[in-house]
Order: structure tokens, then C-alpha cells, then sequence
């Protein structure tokens, strides 16, 4: 009994080793454009990695054959859309101001046109995750898109020399 | 440009550059979700035994009051010798 608890802890462990290092790559590419941050400086990307697989390992024996991937990346996405409101509006003074590729998007829209286009998760289904009716997740994409691929001349960059006094 | 030519466009926009996974990642994550499990199974075994010690002490409670016996009346005197 206890040999066979022990394999099947040793069978485990390789299982989940061997995702963490199939998907980690990915979900991280994610979560860095999740957040912003330069490729090689993304504290807050490693973080949310961290945790939804942290959150997959704890729940592996519980997935009945569902999608770990999709496990974890429902995690970080959640994750990610509570805890944007934190970091909106430069409240943290210490974090460099964004450089990432879709660092002139709203967190929400970083966080759809990740999930849509990265990810390539279906519409209906980002929009259950995020509990957001359908037709807003296409319009919030579509805007998105557009404000990528033709950015608006004028003061969108201009947050980066305010200096914001937190009294 | 269409949408499809617009979605590649930023699709390509996005898988530009990688970010290196970090080397201790895995044992990071094994270390927290071990830790997870850990605090699931205690706080499950808490429950449990707060379980077990309310249905106790409710037993106690209910073979000493015995709330299914009538009280004895106060009111009417005891009716005898008719």
C-alpha cells in the first residue's frame, strides 16, 4: 500500500514536471504581456507564473482529465483581472513605467487580446471567464487592435515623466 | 486590411520577443502548491473535527435535558381519587 502510494507520488511528480516545463514557456510569454513588463525584467509575470501553476499542482489530482493548460491559464487570467486594479494608475512607485509590446492598452484589453489572439481562446469562452457578455469581449478586441496597430498620436505615452504624489 | 490580416498583424506584434522561464521555477511552484495542499488538508481536518465535536456536544447536551419528555404541568394541580 505504501509502495504504491509512493510510485504513484514518483508518477506524479514526472507528470507535473513534465507540463510545468512544456508550458512554462508559454504561459510566462503570456503573462508578460499580461502585465507589461520587458522580457527580461518581469517580476509580476514570474509571480502570476508561479502561482497558477502553484494552483494546477494543487489541484492535479483533481482535474479528471481536463486540460491542465487550460487550468492554469484560467488561474492567471483570474488572477491577473483581480489584481489589475492594483497596479492601474502608477500607485506602486517603485515599478518602472510598462515596456512591453501592448504597454499602451488598459489592463482589460491586454487582457482579452491575450486571451483571444495569444491564446486563441474562443470568444464565448473568454467571455464566460471573464463574465463579460460576448459582444463586448469583440468590441473590446477589435479596439484593441486598432489602438496597436494605429496608435494615437498625442499624449498616450505621456504618463511616463508624471511624477505621481501619493499624500 | 482585414480582420484576419489585422489579427496576424498583432499576433505577430505579441510572439516578438520571449521571456527566459526562470531556472528554480519548478521548484518554486512545487514548494507553494505543496504548501497549498498542506493548509487544504489541515483546514479540511479542522472542519472535521469541529464537526464531530458540535454533533458530541449536542448529544451530551440532548441525553441530559431530554427535550423530548413533557414537562411535568405546572398549572393544572394533579388530578386523583374521582
Amino acid at each position: 500500500m505504501r509502495q504504491r502510494q509512493v510510485s504513484q507520488g514518483a508518477r506524479r511528480a514526472r507528470e507535473f514536471e513534465a507540463f510545468v516545463a512544456g508550458a512554462a514557456g508559454r504561459l510566462l510569454h503570456a503573462a508578460t504581456l499580461l502585465t507589461a513588463e520587458a522580457p527580461d525584467d518581469n517580476p509580476r509575470a514570474r509571480r502570476l507564473l508561479t502561482l497558477s501553476l502553484a494552483h494546477t499542482y494543487a489541484c492535479w489530482d483533481r482535474l479528471r482529465g481536463e486540460d491542465p493548460y487550460d487550468r492554469a491559464r484560467q488561474y492567471l487570467a483570474l488572477r491577473f483581472a483581480h489584481g489589475a486594479w492594483r497596479h492601474h494608475g502608477g500607485l506602486l512607485p517603485g515599478r518602472p513605467h510598462p515596456v512591453g509590446p501592448l504597454s499602451r492598452l488598459a489592463p482589460q484589453e491586454r487582457l482579452i487580446l491575450v486571451l483571444r489572439l495569444y491564446e486563441g481562446v474562443a470568444e464565448e469562452q473568454a467571455a464566460a471567464l471573464l463574465g463579460l457578455p460576448t459582444e463586448r469581449v469583440h468590441t473590446i478586441c477589435d479596439r484593441a487592435t486598432a489602438t496597436l496597430l494605429h496608435p494615437p498620436r498625442g499624449p498616450a505615452p505621456a504618463v511616463q515623466g508624471v511624477k505621481v504624489t501619493v499624500s | 486590411m482585414n480582420r484576419t490580416q489585422r489579427e496576424a498583424a498583432v499576433r505577430q506584434l505579441m510572439e516578438r520577443a520571449s521571456p527566459a522561464v526562470p531556472a528554480d521555477l519548478y521548484s518554486e511552484v512545487v514548494r507553494r502548491g505543496s504548501r497549498m495542499l498542506r493548509r487544504r488538508t489541515v483546514a479540511r481536518r479542522a472542519l472535521w473535527l469541529l464537526l464531530f465535536a458540535a454533533s458530541v456536544a449536542f448529544l451530551v447536551w440532548a441525553l441530559t435535558v431530554q427535550p423530548w419528555v413533557e414537562p411535568p404541568s405546572e398549572t393544572t394541580p394533579p388530578l386523583r381519587g374521582w
